[in-house]
């Protein structure tokens, strides 16, 4: 009987086992595991861009970098459908409650990637500006750092799969938090 | 009636107004009195029909508003420059004469705190209503939203 037992620091393998039986294969696992794969594998990003890595994202998106490939199969026009949000540009005063309505219309779980200077930080050009948020995590939770200004496509790429590692290895914000919850102290 | 003749024409107006050299365009500097009439002269009787573009500018000694006017007929373009006191900025409205000025005063009004008289809707034009301050001064901070350097 062949087992093929996922490596835990190989996270883009099929997370439990898959035992070779006459008549067709039988897969175990932790049932957890297996849903964060599913989940990993089929993220959808809001279209959502606020200045030039917008520009970027959309490279990302398109034939030449296309992050179909990796699961972020097609991106939703409303955060209903969407899995994912790509802050991708700067958030201005005004810009901050649509931005937290937008991310609290996304259905469980939901993920955040702040992507480029303006998202993390408020961004190289504005750090004096009485107008722009310093940090898109001032208005809600991210779960993954771009640097850039903008970040080059592939940087972006590297984002996702690493937003991907995280789902994979268990590691959501809503399961931290959970388990903090539960945990007696 | 080009530029230079209509600046020669103002000064011998009132020899308070100087011209300002050195500028891509005629610049004319006008007193904050004499702005009104100034203006409506130039309207009328010069055809600066089109006022293009109106700023202000924070000289830390003293405010300056500038207004670039323009003739769709003359295809002349000319700078009128005036001086403000910074504690206390007021200037008589244009936008009885250029209907565009209304909006163009109301940024002013927010961003540097120029206060238009006789102007029909003073309100702020892009910022929330319960901003604090004029962002646009050179000494205006914000504690929540700037970094020190």
């Amino acid at each position: 009987m062949e087992v093929n037992q996922s490596a835990e620091n190989n996270s883009n393998v099929f997370p439990g086992a898959v035992f070779n039986m006459p008549g067709g294969d039988v897969v175990t696992g932790n049932f957890q595991d297996l849903i964060n794969w599913s989940r990993s594998n089929s993220l959808w990003p809001l279209t959502f861009a606020t200045s030039c890595c917008g520009i970027e994202m959309m490279s990302t998106a398109s034939a030449k970098y296309d992050f179909s490939r990796f699961g972020f199969e097609v991106a939703r026009a409303t955060p209903r459908q969407a899995d994912v949000i790509i802050i991708a540009g700067t958030i201005v005063n005004k810009m901050a409650p649509v931005l937290k309505r937008l991310y609290d219309q996304m259905a469980d779980p939901k993920y955040v990637i702040a992507m480029g200077a303006c998202a993390i930080s408020g961004g190289p050009f504005f750090y004096n500006t009485y107008s722009v948020v310093k940090g898109a995590d001032h208005i809600i939770p991210v779960d993954v750092y771009i640097p850039g200004c903008p970040p080059r496509p592939e940087a972006l790429l590297h984002a996702l799969i690493t937003l991907q590692d995280k789902i994979k290895r268990g590691l959501t914000r809503e399961q931290i938090k959970a388990e903090s919850t539960q945990s007696p102290v | 009636m080009n530029a230079e003749n209509i600046s020669t024409y103002l000064q011998e107006l009132d020899p308070a107004i100087v011209l300002e050299a050195g500028g891509e365009w005629t610049t004319v500097q006008v007193p904050v009195s004499a702005w009104k009439v100034v203006a409506q002269q130039l309207f009328t009787d010069h055809q600066l029909n089109f006022l293009f573009c109106v700023t202000c500018v924070d000289w830390k000694t003293h405010l300056s508003m500038v207004y670039h006017l323009r003739s769709t007929i003359t295809d002349t373009t000319l700078v009128v420059k005036v001086q403000l006191n910074s504690d206390q900025p007021e200037i008589d409205t244009v936008s009885d004469i250029w209907r565009t000025a209304e909006f163009h005063e109301r940024e002013a009004y927010e961003m540097f705190g120029v206060t238009f008289i006789g102007h029909p809707d003073l309100r702020k034009l892009i910022l929330p209503d319960d901003f604090e301050g004029f962002p646009m001064r050179k000494n205006f901070e914000d504690p929540v939203n700037m970094i020190k350097l």
